[in-house]
């Protein structure tokens, strides 16, 4: 059985990761930047890097922002990655303030740029860390079902989601004993603000799970 | 800080991969595909290749090797050698590069760290600075892979480059580049504390003492490691014990 995965194609990030690794776990991407086939797809995945305002102006422009809205809405497997899963919030404050898709309450924040103990440290936050489970049993049928808290996967990022509701809160990282968002949830709807594509076999494994092709 | 990120560092003078001293004195590894493949499977963070002579001939041949590479291996890759602009880092990415580091064609003209941050985002733009000791203290920029002089500084060119738009530094001494003597601590250091993005130390690694140096004394947030990896002086495996042993966070494998 072919799992075809709709690999949003909107002229912004690294489609060619995503869809090789979709590849690799044996899903059968499709790019595409049609709103029909959009709306139809049956897995999707938003990529992205760069700046919210402008992916949300190249969606825009390419008529896709109500396509992608109505998408999220319908309960079936839909995946932000980095700057893609930023786009899933209500709106953004990097460079300005920007709406985002909304289909997550909340907005994107910088991270900051103070570890714990009030000392500066690196940002953008560039490499691994370990992914944690803000509560038991929240990654149970999610994308994170087989995968164990403590796993390391790799970020790229100076900005984070923060979402309203404690409870779409997916994976946190430790930086410097400042909490990160690494992933959101709400529903069929998730958000990596970590690279599974670069993330190794445990990114993969994700992947996998995200496609339907776990079990 | 986060993790210490380990890095493999492939010199390839097509279709070899090479290792030097001083980035000099060549000499053929292997294949670099059997390589990438391995340190990819014995759990390495990311993938450096450079193109040791990309500069010599004005171009950089590497497309196809990334593209095979970035078929089988999920980490991220930067390449490096001969880029000179945004059309050249357009067609690395394409192939599947998630970054790319520039020395040459930036020194010439530092506003290509610039276009290629606001064209492709501060994430894929490493500025590579080849850095050699002077009698004065202090450290000069090289291209033309340590070949040519540039009379910047390299600290200051570190920061400039950071304000450029630069998303990370690649910092090869070329004083101890392949002399497996240890990282050159003071100019790491100098570096590390002259910016705020993070510091990639490349060029001495020869034990695992100098890791904990690095880190420690160096300030560096990565290393890269050629000669210890290529010729199996040390394990992946062995780095990362030491590195926990010694306090010093790495990746988990899931």
């Amino acid at each position: 059985m072919t799992v075809n995965v709709t690999v949003v194609d909107y002229g912004v990030g690294n489609l060619l990761s995503v869809t090789r690794a979709l590849a690799h776990v044996g899903a059968a991407p499709v790019l595409s930047s049609d709103p029909a086939v959009i709306l139809a797809s049956e897995f999707l995945v938003l990529p992205g890097v760069g700046a919210f305002g402008a992916a949300m102006m190249e969606l825009e422009r390419r008529g896709l922002t109500g396509a992608l809205r109505e998408r999220g809405r319908c309960g079936r497997p839909f995946l932000g990655i980095c700057l893609g899963a930023q786009l899933l919030l209500d709106g953004s404050d990097e460079f300005g303030s920007h709406d985002g898709l909304g289909l997550i309450s909340g907005r994107v924040q910088a991270v900051p740029s103070t570890g714990g103990d009030g000392r500066t440290h690196r940002i953008p936050h560039i490499g691994w860390a370990d992914l944690a489970e803000p509560a038991p049993g929240r990654w149970q049928g999610t994308i994170f079902q087989d995968t164990r808290p403590g796993t390391s996967v790799y970020f790229v990022h100076s900005f984070h989601a923060m979402p309203t509701d404690p409870a779409h809160l997916l994976a946190v990282v430790d930086y410097d004993g400042i909490p990160v968002t690494a992933a959101i949830g709400h529903g069929a709807v998730t958000g990596c603000q970590f690279h599974p594509e670069k993330s190794g076999e445990a990114g993969l494994r994700m992947l996998h799970r995200f496609a339907g092709l776990g079990d | 800080m986060a993790h210490l990120r380990l890095i493999a560092r492939l010199d390839i003078k097509a279709p070899n991969l090479i290792k030097g001293i001083h980035l000099e004195g060549v000499r053929v590894v292997g294949n670099p595909q059997t390589f990438a493949q391995r340190y990819y499977d014995q759990g390495v963070d990311e993938l450096l290749y450079v193109d040791a002579v990309a500069s010599l001939y004005g171009r950089n041949s590497l497309t196809d090797l990334v593209r095979h590479t970035a078929e089988n291996v999920f980490i991220p890759i930067t390449v490096g050698g001969g880029l000179r602009s945004v059309d050249d880092v357009r067609a690395m990415l394409r192939a599947g590069a998630d970054k790319v580091a520039i020395n040459t064609a930036a020194v010439a003209r530092p506003d290509l760290i610039r276009e290629v941050a606001e064209t492709f985002g501060s994430q894929c733009m490493v500025v590579s600075i080849q850095a050699k000791r002077q009698t004065d203290g202090r450290w000069e920029a090289l291209t033309d892979g340590g070949r040519e002089h540039s009379k910047l500084d390299a600290i200051h060119w570190a920061r400039q480059a950071q304000d450029l738009g630069a998303g990370e530094i690649l910092l090869t001494s070329v004083d101890q580049e392949g002399t497996q003597k240890g990282f050159d601590l003071a100019l790491t250091r100098a570096v590390a504390e002259a910016v705020t993005i993070p510091v990639i130390a490349s060029g001495g690694m020869g034990k695992l003492d100098h890791l904990d140096a690095v880190v420690g004394e160096g300030k560096a947030d990565a290393v890269a490691m050629a000669h210890v990896l290529h010729y199996d002086k040390l394990s992946l495996d062995a780095i990362r014990a030491h590195a926990r042993n010694s306090g010093i966070t790495v990746r988990h494998d899931g």
